[in-house]
């Protein structure tokens, strides 16, 4: 519903607003945008905000690529940035000169997928890796190997997640190769390290992570880090990994669609969630960590002192990138072999 | 009886000329709705199965057959095609628990639909409301409860714990015996409706005279409720098999998604393998599987009225 009035509503208050400085339209992810922070926003700034919302990145896709959709900020995941940046679908925005670009960490500045941030600035981000049960197993857990090839107590209790991408990279990770491999015997290395983790693996399942943890119904499972912090805060046993051989990062990004029509004010949304105390508001309510460290201060205590959200140093991110064809169609080879 | 009705039906048509130029258009929006809803999405698939797949989702021209290739072929480096049985192991498997769905709903439906068919009225209405109860919440929910009652830390290994039966769990979910039970369990009162409908029906006088011929009761069944009861099965059997073979709820949650269906594979090509084209001739193909089986099953039909 909410999909099918965007659009005239955009169209309307373009005709009968155009000078005045009021809109700004969003396009993020379902429970993504904190409430709050809109509503100071609008008070602080006297823009008045329009948030719609999707659930796949394919859906962003799908609706950039279809034009005229009227939003002028949208939230996409690292891997889509050089994507859409090379399809034209979202504009330079030279993020750098904005007010606030240096209250970013070092680290997030000038990323792989967007270099000198032209057109994207870090939202959230976050982690995916294992978690195990302590009380089942308590040896190392700082290896892939403990998910891959499990030990005794864990085999049979082992939940992954149900996604042909997030598996393959992990065990990409594991075999030290790149991600979005092309080489097919590098592949078939990574279907034996499937094929052979399959009999120990109970359910292949995305949702229900938290619950499967905190019940013991598995003893360990492939997570992202919001989920494992979540599954501790109800079994405190449950522990997340930090492999030694590389764990899977992904971030989520405020960009500027090219056919905005409220960039200026798009531009000051950005700049507005790049101030410590906003961003927090917005790690508060989506639980994921954000990419300026002077917001530490305003999370909530549980965030703050969560190991799950803080990779220790040393540990090697690697960040999600999106694949071309053909490696996706491997991708998808090895995944029907495994569960044919 | 059953001549009576349809020449006072016909003598009430013919006393209104008016209404009777009216009733070739009173199918008019049967016809749009199939037309809208099932022809035109069905066109779309077919046309996408036979077009390129796009890079990142949607499909592009040329046409091709590429996608009905990939089913039996896959494409090596060099371009070679090597046969590859991965989909027809996937395809065989869910046939064969749809077939199995069918069977063991049948084994279960008929004996439930006789014993309702054989109530008072009154009853009867209150058993088909009963059947009908578990639509009114949606399959997923339902689905999910099974996971929760089935799983290790569930209802039933606490249970038969607490009465001492057993000390560690048994392994009830993430198995085919726990797709099975999920496909049967969603989709039994498509067979126990019909068969009851078709057994409402009967005359049990039909009965009594066979016990009066002293027949068995073996025979009875066989050769008497048996044939009656036929339509009802075989129209059961059509509706429990077309959503079990692509079905994907219970393949996915309660199988735990160890092992691909027709359901989960396409649903895949239309999302994380973005190969539209693919997914649709996987679509074709499973809607080839269901009509021959619908075909051979009305032909069985037919051959049975005219024995």
């Amino acid at each position: 519903m909410k999909n099918l009035l965007i659009g005239p509503i955009a169209a309307l208050s373009l005709t009968t607003a155009a000078y005045a400085e009021g809109d700004l339209f969003i396009f993020n992810w379902t429970d993504y945008t904190p409430p709050d922070l809109i509503e100071k926003f609008e008070k602080e700034t006297g823009i008045n905000v329009t948030i719609d919302t999707y659930d796949s990145n394919e859906t962003v896709l799908a609706k950039l690529k279809s034009g005229s959709t009227g939003y002028d900020i949208v939230v996409i995941a690292n891997p889509w940035v050089n994507v859409m940046a090379e399809e034209g679908l979202i504009r330079k925005i030279n993020a750098s000169e904005l007010p606030g670009y240096d209250n970013l960490d070092d680290r997030w500045k000038s990323p792989t997928w967007d270099p000198d941030n032209a057109y994207s600035v870090p939202y959230q981000w976050g982690l995916t890796s294992f978690v195990v049960n302590t009380d089942v197993y308590d040896g190392d857990i700082d290896t892939l190997d403990v998910l891959f090839n499990p030990p005794e107590e864990l085999q049979g209790k082992i939940g992954m997640l149900n996604s042909p991408s997030e598996a393959v990279t992990l065990a990409q990770i594991y075999l030290g190769m790149d991600f979005c491999q092309t080489d097919v015997e590098n592949m078939q290395k990574v279907e034996t390290v499937l094929l052979d983790q399959a009999p120990h693996v109970k359910v292949y399942n995305s949702a229900g992570v938290i619950e499967r943890m905190a019940s013991n119904e598995t003893a360990g499972h492939m997570a992202w880090n919001g989920n494992a912090m979540r599954a501790r805060g109800l079994n405190d046993k449950v522990k997340m990994s930090f492999p030694k051989e590389g764990i899977v990062g992904w971030m989520d990004n405020l960009a500027v669609p090219t056919g905005a029509r409220h960039p200026e004010n798009a531009e000051k949304f950005i700049s507005y969630l790049m101030q410590p105390e906003n961003i927090a508001m917005v790690s508060n309510h989506a639980r994921f960590a954000n990419a300026v460290p002077g917001a530490d201060q305003y999370l909530d205590a549980e965030l703050r002192d969560a190991p799950e959200l803080a990779a220790p140093d040393g540990v090697d991110i690697k960040f999600l990138v999106t694949c071309g064809e053909d490696a996706n169609r491997l991708i998808d080879r090895v995944w029907t072999k495994v569960k044919k | 009886m059953a001549l009576a009705e349809p020449f006072t039906a016909k003598d009430k048509v013919a006393a209104s000329a008016k209404r009777r130029n009216l009733i070739p258009f009173l199918g008019l929006p049967a016809v749009a709705v199939i037309v809208c809803f099932m022809v035109g999405p069905m066109l779309i698939a077919l046309s996408f199965s036979f077009l390129t797949a796009g890079v990142y989702g949607g499909v592009d021209l040329p046409f091709t057959i590429e996608a009905y290739r990939q089913f039996l072929f896959e494409r090596n480096l060099d371009d070679s095609l090597s046969f590859d049985n991965s989909y027809l192991v996937i395809y065989g498997r869910t046939i064969l628990l749809a077939g199995l769905t069918v069977v063991i709903s049948i084994v279960i439906g008929l004996p439930t639909a006789w014993y309702m068919a054989t109530r008072t009225p009154k009853v009867r209405e209150r058993l088909v409301l009963l059947v009908t109860i578990p639509f009114w919440t949606s399959l997923l929910v339902r689905t999910y409860c099974w996971v929760l009652i089935l799983r290790d830390q569930g209802l039933a290994n606490g249970l038969l714990r607490e009465i001492g039966l057993i000390t560690e769990p048994l392994p009830l979910l993430y198995s085919y015996g726990s797709i099975l039970f999920g496909l049967v369990y969603s989709f039994l009162p498509f067979m126990i409706l019909p068969i009851y409908a078709a057994l409402e029906k009967v005359d049990f006088r039909l009965i009594e005279a066979a016990y009066d011929l002293y027949a068995s009761r073996a025979a009875i069944f066989l050769k008497v409720v048996l044939p009656l009861a036929k339509p009802g099965v075989i129209a059961g059997s059509m509706l429990v098999f077309a959503p079990s073979v692509g079905s994907f709820l219970a393949p996915d949650l309660l199988g735990g998604g160890k092992k691909l269906m027709i359901g989960s594979l396409i649903q895949m090509q239309f999302t994380t393998s973005r190969n539209w084209s693919f997914g649709a001739a996987c679509a074709m193909l499973l809607m080839a599987v269901v009509l021959t089986v619908l075909v051979f099953a009305v032909r069985q039909s037919k051959k049975e009225r005219h024995a």
